[in-house]
């Protein structure tokens, strides 16, 4: 069956085969930020925004995005700039591998797009779907609360 | 110092934090075959016929191989020296299967599907043998593992066992025998997974000259080319090996998993072919942390000063021997090294069982041996009544004293005398005790459902080994004073290709975005052992600086003929001549490749050390258990370590806050149970649990002001060290808090809870 949806503000149309996944398509689409760890929604490096809201694309159909909206990491930079979070990310050393990066960041995101308070058990709860073997989340936490509090004290949507 | 000591940001940040196609699976091949394993269903067999006919006949099936297709040749996976110290005792693929998840056959297809829809087309028929999954019976029982003649480097294959150590200084019954205090115990690790989170995943293609390339997710890419070379019966000149970004290591990728499948469909097939391990197979069928039983005794005088540490090690190696020897003697050594005694002695076997195999997993055999070590000397700072930090104090190895055990066990033969040039242990239990409010903790009665303690651990690790481990740079300079620095050291994302550019830029005196660094490529870069045993600031870096300053040494000597002046030196970026002439870096290299005196500035070098400085750290755990369930929460870790000069303060950091819930997990909250059967059971990230962010406790990091004479620019190394202490730490915390002397792990709360009743604690 055929399918539309938006990737990356993009409207694109896909072949969606009956049980193949958002992740096998982004993959095989090119964008290597959505990455596989496990395939089965326990590790969330294959996390993407869906409508705005985090989900791991292991566990979406296809043919269930039809209609709706994706973004993937690669929407989030432009060749000179750089998103605030993957700034901090950066800049605090909260990328070792960096295998898990993507989907922490727009785990993040989507905690921004929520719009509620800033506290460091939110962003404790919403990378725990955020599996990271590389970096104690000590310095990812760090730089979430260094983005995301200044974004919600301007009251900026970033 | 301008660079050293300073958080530079990753020279790979970037790409990584806008999620390039950095990763071994972020390239495209065209007319890819996608390779699947049959993994054996039974932990021990013989398999009495194995027919692939209809697999083959499969639509989209281009090849499937099993043991028929490749001739009789053992070898070893593990990444490690040459000649091997360890086991050649595994094929490709075998006619008997000796654990669940074992190489049955592979089958290369169109797609991943039809590849594992092939999986259940292959017929095998197994005669299943008897198995054994204790260590102990392992070297009583009448079953061998590994009895056929060829496989070589088995201790007695006849008792199962892979590798022997021992080693005795001193007269350890004697001493024993006339010392004030003894005190025994026998404690036990388990399998653990280092759970990288990018699974292992390789890639072969021919190039244009029909050589092979393997892109890989390797630690180890030289070995990988050597031991792909050697299974595959090919000369080293046809391998190019890749290593691009990888997804987190641990020593899980310090083996050659899979590459040698995928060469051998690419070599057959002349097409592309891809392999990537599921999670589950990752879980049962990668490799596992070795558990080890282990039994010290340890005497002190009447003034709590240790005469003898006796120690004998049960290691269980699983199916087959990779890094059998070397992971059982580092736990000998780095028990060893810790504090003095007159008399040591370590006695060990590495047992085969029928269960996953052993293989590297960051702190090698160290953890094993501080788990242990910690208890006691835990449990002996209790009986003799004295406060524990003191007991350490009392016993550390000091600046200036010989480590003879260094001298006996080095890698698979013997090593080389190692003298400390420096420590600063003391420096890290004092820090650690403010740090982690130590005395009020201690003092505080605990009473009530939820009980605090708070327990300390010291350990000690290597910078690469002694005598082995060999690192090389090349360095070449670009006319706007850029410089290119290649090395074969193997970034596996811990920031080493970092490290290594900030040392470059060091010495050459320029900013560190002036150094672009290549790594990891067998056909670009000089020769590298790899990641592995802490090996690459100290050993590779040192490598770098000498390159570095071969280089430097062209540049002054190309400067000096330029200005005709041969007193002129180097001042920042120019060389000055007293006469008030200079010139600048990029003039001399863009005259050296043009005009004057033309060649290419470059420098090369290589380094290899007898010396393995040992980094030490201590760890402080406050815990607080539920006496009602007998569940044990970490609420803060303090980790004090002594590494040297740090080169890049944040990544140091960010090396112990990644080493310590690794630690955490199995002391906690990572099992490997097995069925009777040797079945797996825990397959997948919601059963074997690894820490996620909420699962944190607070951890407070820092490091004593330190320098080793011998590593580069004062440098230790920094890696492994944080996975060693957490685990005794947090059951010696159990103990402050309950009473309760937890032996094996990981932590169970029934466990807590019988001794607790046991003791009338409850
Ligand atoms: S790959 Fe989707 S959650 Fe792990
Ligand atoms: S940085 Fe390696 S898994 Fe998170």
């Amino acid at each position: 069956m055929t399918i539309q949806f938006e990737l990356n503000g993009h409207l694109v149309q896909a072949n969606s085969l009956p049980g193949s996944t958002l992740l096998e398509y982004l993959r095989s689409d090119e964008i290597h930020s959505v990455k596989h760890g496990c395939d089965h929604g326990e590790c969330g490096a294959c996390t993407v925004l869906l409508d705005s809201r985090s989900v791991n694309a292991c566990l979406i159909l296809m043919h269930t995005v039809n209609g709706r909206k994706i973004e993937t990491l690669e929407s989030f930079s432009t060749h000179e700039e750089l998103h605030p979070l993957q700034k901090d990310f950066l800049h605090e050393g909260a990328v070792q591998c960096g295998f898990c990066t993507p989907g922490m960041i727009l785990s993040l995101e989507a905690l921004d797009r929520e719009g509620s308070e800033i506290k460091e058990t939110n962003v404790r709860d919403a990378l725990n779907g955020n599996l990271c073997r590389c970096t104690g989340y000590v310095k990812p936490v760090k730089a979430a609360l260094a983005t995301l509090q200044k974004s919600s004290s301007t009251g900026g949507d970033s | 110092m301008k660079v050293i000591g300073q958080d530079t940001q990753r020279v790979d940040g970037e790409a990584l934090v806008r999620g390039n196609a950095v990763f071994a699976d972020d390239i495209k091949l065209n007319n890819v075959l996608h390779v699947k394993i049959l993994h054996s269903p039974v932990a021990h067999a013989k398999i009495l016929s194995i027919d692939v006919s209809r697999a083959q006949a499969l639509e989209g099936v281009e090849a499937v191989f099993t043991h028929k297709d490749f001739k009789t040749h053992y070898y070893t996976t593990a990444g490690q020296g040459y000649p091997e110290p360890g086991p050649r005792d595994m094929r490709i693929l075998d006619s008997t299967v000796r654990f669940v998840g074992d190489r049955v056959a592979f089958v290369a297809a169109e797609t991943l599907e039809i590849a594992e829809e092939a999986l259940g087309l292959i017929e095998v028929e197994y005669d299943e043998l008897p198995t054994i999954f204790d260590v102990e019976e392992a070297m009583t029982s009448n079953i061998s593992l590994h009895s056929e003649s060829g496989k070589s480097g088995i201790h007695d294959a006849a008792h199962n066992v892979a590798a022997h150590l021992d080693a005795e200084i001193g007269d350890i019954i004697k001493t024993l025998e006339s010392s004030k205090f003894v005190f025994e115990g026998t404690y036990s690790t388990p399998f653990v997974q280092m759970a990288s989170i990018e699974p292992h995943i390789s890639l072969t293609w021919l190039d244009e000259n029909n050589r092979l390339v393997i892109r890989t997710s390797t630690q180890v890419p030289f070995h990988v080319r050597r031991i792909v070379a050697e299974v595959m019966d090919i000369p080293v000149s046809k391998i190019r090996v890749i290593k691009p970004r990888i997804g987190g290591g641990f020593g899980g990728k310090q083996e050659i998993l899979n590459e040698e499948l995928v060469a051998a469909v690419t070599l057959k097939t002349g097409r592309p072919a891809r392999i990537e391990y599921t999670r589950t197979e990752e879980l049962f069928a990668a490799r596992l942390r070795h558990p080890e039983l282990v039994t010290f005794r340890l005497g002190f005088d009447k003034n709590q000063i240790l005469t003898a540490i006796d120690l004998n090690i049960l290691e269980n190696c699983g199916a087959y021997g990779p890094h059998a020897l070397t992971v059982m003697s580092v736990t000998a050594q780095k028990a060893l090294s810790m504090y003095k005694a007159p008399s040591i002695r370590v006695n060990g076997d590495g047992v085969y069982t029928n269960l996953p195999i052993g293989g590297a997993y960051r702190g090698y055999g160290a953890p094993q041996a501080f788990f242990p070590l910690e208890s006691l000397m835990d449990e002996a700072a209790n009986a003799m009544n004295i406060d524990p930090i003191e007991l350490r104090l009392k016993n550390i190895f000091k600046v200036g004293d010989d480590i003879p055990i260094a001298k006996i066990l080095g890698e698979g033969r013997e090593g080389f005398p190692m003298v400390l040039y420096s420590t600063e242990v003391a420096a890290c239990l004092k820090q650690g005790r403010e740090l982690s409010g130590w005395e009020q903790l201690r003092s505080e009665k605990q009473i009530g459902r939820y009980r605090r303690g708070v327990g300390v651990a010291v350990a000690g690790q290597g910078s690469g080994i002694p005598g082995i481990d060999m690192g090389a740079a090349f360095i070449k300079m670009n006319e706007d004073a850029s410089f290119n620095l290649q090395v074969g050291a193997t970034d596996l994302g811990t920031g080493s290709d970092t490290a290594l550019a900030q040392i470059a830029a060091e010495v050459l005196g320029v900013s560190v975005d002036k150094i672009i660094v290549y790594s990891s490529d067998t056909d670009m870069t000089p020769f590298d052992t790899g990641a592995y045993a802490s090996s690459t600031t100290y050993i590779s870096g040192s490598a770098v600086k000498k390159a570095a300053e071969n280089c430097k040494a062209m540049i002054l000597e190309q400067g000096r003929l330029l200005l005709d002046n041969d007193k002129a030196e180097i001042e920042g970026t120019f060389v000055v001549g007293g006469d008030g002439k200079q010139i600048s870096f990029e003039d001399i290299c863009t005259k050296s490749f043009y005009t004057d005196e033309q060649k290419q500035i470059m420098g090369t070098a290589s380094h290899m050390s007898y010396d393995s400085p040992p980094p030490f750290n201590a760890t402080f755990a406050e815990v607080e258990v539920d006496t009602l369930t007998g569940t044990v929460r970490v609420i803060k870790i303090v980790s004090v370590t002594d590494a040297g000069q740090i080169i890049n303060p944040r990544m140091a950091e960010g090396q112990i806050e990644g080493g310590i819930p690794q630690a955490l997990g199995m002391t906690l909250s990572e099992f490997m149970p097995f069925d009777d059967k040797g079945r797996p059971i825990n397959l997948d990230f919601n059963s074997y649990h690894i820490y996620t962010a909420r699962d944190m406790p607070e951890l407070v990091v820092r490091f004593a002001d330190s320098h080793e004479p011998t590593g580069p620019y004062g440098a230790k190394a920094v890696a492994e060290i944080p996975i060693n202490a957490p685990a005794p730490a947090v059951t010696n915390a159990v103990y402050n808090a309950v009473g309760v002397r937890i032996k094996h792990l990981p932590i169970r709360p029934e466990v807590i809870l019988g001794a607790m009743s046991k003791n009338g604690a409850n």
